[in-house]
């Protein structure tokens, strides 16, 4: 008999020996040995239950929603006023201006990460000596751990007054206090750190032999970095980009606090609007009874969100293993 | 000179290239100083603002509606309850799910769904977590906006960052501890509990640690849970309502009066002071633990 996961012992069993107390003992162990089995693996189980509760809550909870507001008319509609009623007397379950309001966001934020994050990869991975990465890696990444309420406040006093004091007339005029360019800007600051370190690991993983080979034949060291090492890590490089994009469309208390609450169908950065996030967050605050539309309808938007940032990171983390694989 | 004149010769476009990748590295030097201006503006803005507001009453007194007298006590002890229990909760579960699947699990489809699962589990936007302890927790289970099903629904949150770094600290125990241990006839669990675990403690703390420090800024799934922002008791017990420091926080950002513009940054700074201690506590025992191991 071989070591086996499936009982107490680990270690060959040898012959059966005579010896009665070792017999009793070994049995116990094995009955031991099976209820922890079975303890481990429940708490393993919990990661499915959690996956199966957030699925099932979502979409126990939207069917109510769904049964008044017709899946089409939701996903299409283009005018979001789930509380207000307009001059006919009727609210409006369009999710187009809350599902703007998040890509406009988050595409300022990868506008702002995307290079960033890149740029600081190819230097960590390619030109920094080793020191000096091992200083500025651990200070880049306490901007990660830093909390989204904190760059909520930041974006909010401190980032959109520096916007409306830049000698340019048209964010003079325009900029609203509440607005999605400085909630954009300043996210793209806090997903910097994620994008910088996944990509740096996908260039540090390119073998050595790539590059000497492309030294070798008189690459200047940019060359080498953006010509060889840079196409060898791409998917992995993409795959950081889908990640921290996917992070920017969940993220709550930044686009809460600077982005405003007026869902608004625009694709204009100075303008004030409402991510999918703060939608949920505003109704969760206020005093919405259990079961009524309005309760049912932060279901529904959470669902959305819920399938946007999924399917971006199974997308995400496909192409990380893909990527893994090549070498 | 022979030698620069015979490689421009030989390469008429050199020069050029070398200051294209002088340029490069301008801007990727910029681009990091750009990331540390960021956190170093975030960081001054804060303290600068709050600093005037911090003082011991600041951490004593109740929230109120004048900002003289505004403290965030119901708040630093609702984040001291829920970080309780959701260290009680996270540990014990995440550390089981951990050594499952490095010690226990079979090679075979659901071991891999579980696997898969775990790592989507910590993309899902905290928004979303919340929704689910407002359904199940509050709803459900009728536990109402309290103590425990804040906690609950932080555990769920937190639970993949624990499981991730526990298993790569048990990963890292050196299977010839684990033999040395079998060959002295130990089962299983023993070799477990008492090889494997110690050994891999350390990079257990630090993760737990880590899923703490995330755990302790979360604002979004406590809102949807607890709803409350002046709240001027403290929980005594797991079925009291309760807020935490940073919804207090979101609370006084969202103040029209600028002086509470000065309150929320104070209580930033309290903030950041308990995470950032959190993490250099972490990284401290990463880098012992990582000096013994070249030893």
């Amino acid at each position: 008999m071989d070591t086996t996961t499936r009982d107490g012992f680990a270690a060959p069993m040898g012959q059966r020996r005579p010896a009665m107390q070792l017999s009793r003992n070994r049995r116990r162990g094995a009955l031991q040995g099976r209820i922890v089995h079975w303890l481990f693996f429940a708490c393993a189980a919990m990661s499915v239950i959690t996956t199966f509760g957030i699925v099932a809550s979502l979409l126990s909870q939207s069917l109510g929603f769904f049964r008044e507001i017709p899946i089409w008319d939701f996903l299409f509609g283009a005018t979001w006023s789930p509380i207000l009623r307009d001059a006919e007397g009727n609210r409006h379950y369009g999710v187009l201006p809350l599902v703007s309001g998040t890509l406009l966001v988050a595409t300022i934020a990868a506008a702002v990460a995307v290079p960033a994050g890149l740029a600081i990869a190819i230097y960590l991975s390619e030109y920094a000596p080793d020191k000096v990465r091992r200083t500025i890696k651990p200070v880049l990444e306490v901007l990660a751990g830093i909390p989204t309420v904190v760059y909520g406040y930041f974006a909010l006093t401190f980032v959109t007054p520096l916007l409306q004091s830049l000698p340019v007339p048209y964010l003079q005029e325009n900029l609203l206090v509440f607005n999605a360019l400085s909630a954009g800007l300043v996210m793209g600051l806090m997903i910097v750190p994620m994008v910088s370190s996944l990509s740096e690991d996908a260039m540090v993983a390119v073998p050595r032999s790539l590059r000497n080979a492309a030294y070798a034949l008189g690459g200047t060291r940019l060359e080498v970095s953006i010509r060889i090492v840079v196409p060898a890590a791409f998917s992995g490089i993409i795959a950081s980009f889908i990640l921290a994009f996917s992070r920017a469309i969940g993220e709550t208390m930044l686009v809460t606090l600077a982005a405003g609450a007026t869902p608004r169908l625009t694709f204009n950065p100075v303008e004030s609007i409402q991510a999918m996030t703060a939608f949920i967050v505003q109704l969760a605050l206020g005093e919405t009874p259990h079961g009524s539309l309005e309760y049912n309808t932060i279901f529904a938007v959470g669902l959305l969100l819920f399938f946007f940032t999924l399917g971006m990171n199974v997308l995400g983390h496909f192409l990380v293993r893909r990527f893994r694989e090549e070498y | 000179m022979a030698r620069a004149e015979l490689t421009a010769l030989l390469n008429p476009r050199l020069a050029v290239r070398k200051r294209i990748g002088a340029v490069a590295y301008v801007i990727f030097i910029a681009a990091i100083l750009l990331g540390l201006a960021g956190l170093a503006a975030l960081l001054l803005r804060v303290l600068w603002q709050g600093a005037p507001w911090l003082s011991l009453h600041f951490l004593t007194d109740y929230p109120s509606r004048f900002p003289e007298q505004a403290g965030m006590k119901s708040a630093i002890f609702g984040t001291i309850w829920i970080m309780g229990l959701t260290g009680l909760f996270t540990v014990p579960v995440g550390v089981g799910a951990a050594v499952y699947l490095e010690e226990y699990a079979p090679k075979n489809w659901f071991t891999r769904i579980i696997e898969v699962n775990i790592s989507n589990l910590a993309g899902v936007p905290s928004i979303v977590y919340g929704l689910l302890g407002l359904a199940v927790f509050v709803q459900l289970l009728a536990m109402g906006r309290t103590v425990i099903a804040g906690a609950l629904t932080m555990s769920l949150l937190v639970m993949p960052i624990v499981i991730i770094a526990s298993r790569e600290a048990i990963r890292a125990v050196p299977s010839t501890y684990r033999e040395a241990s079998y060959g002295l006839g130990a089962t299983k669990f023993q070799t477990v509990k008492d090889v494997v675990l110690p050994h891999a403690l350390p990079g257990i703390m630090t993760g737990t640690i880590l899923a703490m420090s995330r755990a302790i800024g979360e604002a979004a799934p406590m809102i949807a849970i607890s709803a409350l922002v002046f709240l001027t008791f403290i929980p005594t017990d797991p079925l009291d309502e309760f807020s935490v420091m940073p919804i207090q926080i979101y609370n006084w950002v969202s103040q029209p009066r600028p002086e509470f513009r000065g309150i929320a940054a104070a209580g930033i700074i309290v903030l950041l002071v308990v995470l950032l201690s959190m993490n250099a506590v972490a990284i401290y025992i990463r880098n012992r633990t990582q000096k013994r191991s070249e030893e």
